[in-house]
């Protein structure tokens, strides 16, 4: 009977205490909201200066994300262009096409070599007429400044030093003017590129320091107009975490509108692109298409810039709010 | 309910404000805290409610003493107090509804729930049309009664009160104090700091008189 009872007991208090447990939680995520919406209001209450706030995230942003679509579009291009390496000859401008000939023999009977091609000077200029729009220009030219190209395939079995010593030693021939290794180009290309990459990660770190520094001083400032607010909030008990929250969720707005506007930046700017983009790889006889961030980038840089908000007010926040103490 | 034992505080390298202080007040109790400007009035209800430590001695507030509560559990402890502040310490960019509900809101009350309490408590200090307005357009009194309202809608179970008839006419005075009566008929335990001697002479409670920091009389009831 005793058990019996006292398990009856303690089923109640467990109860009870549930119960509190879920008006606590309910009350904290009813903050959660009131705090939400009224540090929206304030946000939206200085349209103009929450405007800039959100210009200048956006930009610190847009900067490096921009950039780094970009590459993502040149490392596209570049990657359609790993071909076998490729010698181009520009011929004397006295070699007949006879002698052309002749050279093209004895190099095809060549090891080293497994293919070549003649590109004629006349056949160079028709094709570049037509292509390059170019048309007028060309008609106006006395004579064809094109020269006459020999390409080079060296033999696949070749690494790059033996490429290279080809090169030079095509280079050497009499009747070459230039001997052009058409991979170096793409390699310097391609470290150039592996170089920005780095450059644009080592911009990207700085700003978003910079956006966080900026959250927390624009933090700081609503915090020091709302002192007297929180000298009264704390005297009649609200914790830190209490005085906290409008000030995180003030920077969680600036965060987010900065991260649309840098989201809206960087798709306006690749929309803008597109148009020449396209009309260029045309010329190239490419299909080419700019490829943006989608809808997955967008939202990433929303909360990228949802998360530096946060960080820069809790920056502000644990500096600035302790020290507002009731006196 | 709250008990002094030889309280001493002493602000930088001033003199005392407060000297050996031994006070004890029963949770029933009604008690003024009367005491020339300077005497150390304001102090005692700073260390009462923690926005200050005293320099010697034990402070004990419903059973608790105050040398044992940690920082982070000062809020805590503050709203377990309602306090009427000497110069009011009202939000003036917020409604005298919102001014009153937010020890509720700070306490996690349910949005109705904190509706119908700020009701009854505007209600009981006669604001009630007013919830609406905002501070600014409020008389010193009507501030004064908001600030009251705001103590008591969490229903503490002490009710300090720092010059709350500070800049109100007799009348209004003297209905004031018969709303901490009220209140302390409830079984609030309520301490009123006050200048006012003819008021509080007249209202039959004890009185506490401090001078220059030290106790002159009414220590016990
Ligand atoms: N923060 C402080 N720093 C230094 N001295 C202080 C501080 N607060 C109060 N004092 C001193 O302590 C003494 C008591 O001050 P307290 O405010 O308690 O007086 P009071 O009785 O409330 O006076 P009043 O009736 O004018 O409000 C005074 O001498 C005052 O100068
Ligand atoms: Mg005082």
């Amino acid at each position: 009977m005793k058990g019996q009872k006292d398990t009856g007991r303690r089923k109640e208090g467990a109860s009870l205490s549930r119960t509190d447990l879920r008006g606590h939680v309910k009350a904290w995520i009813q903050h959660h909201r009131l705090s939400a919406a009224d540090s929206l209001m304030r946000v939206l209450d200085s349209l103009g200066s929450s405007f800039l706030t959100w210009l200048v995230i956006g930009i610190a942003l847009a900067l490096p994300v921009g950039l780094n679509v970009a590459l993502d579009n040149m490392t596209r291009v570049t990657a359609g262009w790993d071909s076998p390496a490729q010698i181009s000859l520009f011929l004397q401008g006295e070699v007949s096409l006879d002698r052309l000939r002749e050279i093209e023999v004895e190099l095809a009977a060549r090891d080293d070599v497994s293919e070549t091609r003649a590109i004629l000077r006349d056949e160079a200029l028709d094709e570049f007429r037509t292509l390059s729009g170019f048309a007028d220009v060309l008609a106006s030219m006395q004579a064809n400044p094109l020269p006459d190209v020999l390409l080079v395939t060296p033999d696949a079995a070749l690494d790059g030093r033996g490429v290279s010593a080809l090169r030079a030693e095509l280079q050497g021939h009499s009747d070459v003017a230039e001997a052009v290794l058409d991979m170096e180009w793409l390699q310097r290309l391609n470290s150039l590129m592996a170089l920005s990459r780095r450059l644009v990660l080592a911009i990207g770190g700085m700003l978003v320091v910079g956006v966080v520094l900026i959250l927390g001083n624009t933090i700081r400032l609503a915090i020091e107009s709302r002192r007297d607010e929180i000298v009264i909030v704390k005297l009649i008990g609200g914790s830190n975490g209490f005085v906290r929250r409008p000030f995180l969720y003030t920077g969680l707005w600036y965060g987010v509108g900065g991260g649309v506007l840098a989201a809206l930046l960087v798709t306006a700017a690749l929309w803008s692109l597109e148009k020449p983009i396209s009309d260029l790889a045309m010329l190239y006889e490419s299909a080419f298409q700019l490829s943006g961030f989608g809808v997955m980038g967008s939202l990433n840089l929303v909360i990228l810039g949802g998360l530096l908000g946060l960080a820069g007010a809790w920056l502000a926040v644990s500096r600035h709010l302790a020290r507002i103490e009731p006196r | 309910m709250i008990s002094f034992n030889r309280v001493s505080k002493r602000y930088g390298e001033g003199r005392d404000a407060l000297r050996e202080i031994t006070i004890e007040i029963a949770q029933d109790e009604l008690v003024f805290l009367t005491g020339h400007s300077g005497a150390g009035k304001s102090t005692l209800l700073r260390l009462i409610m923690l926005m200050d430590r005293p320099s010697r001695g034990q402070v004990i507030v419903n059973g608790q003493n105050l040398a044992g509560v940690r920082p982070r559990n000062i809020p805590q402890h503050r709203r377990s107090i309602g306090v009427v502040f000497q110069n009011h310490q009202l939000l003036f960019d917020r409604t005298i509804f919102d001014n009153v509900a937010l020890p509720l809101i700070i306490a996690g009350y349910e949005a109705r729930e904190v509706g119908r309490r700020v009701r009854a408590a505007l209600d009981k200090v006669g604001l009630l049309n007013r919830e609406r307005a905002m501070p600014i357009s409020l008389s010193g009194g009507e501030q004064q009664r908001v600030g009251i309202a705001r103590a008591v809608v969490g229903k503490p179970k002490i009710l300090l009160a720092d010059e709350p008839t500070g800049n109100l006419d007799p009348t209004l005075s003297a209905e004031i104090m018969n709303l901490f009566e009220a209140f302390n008929q409830v079984g609030v335990t309520v301490l009123i700091a006050s200048h006012d001697l003819v008021l509080i002479s007249r209202l039959r409670h004890r009185i506490i008189t401090l001078s220059q920091g030290c106790l002159v009389s009414g220590r016990a009831q």
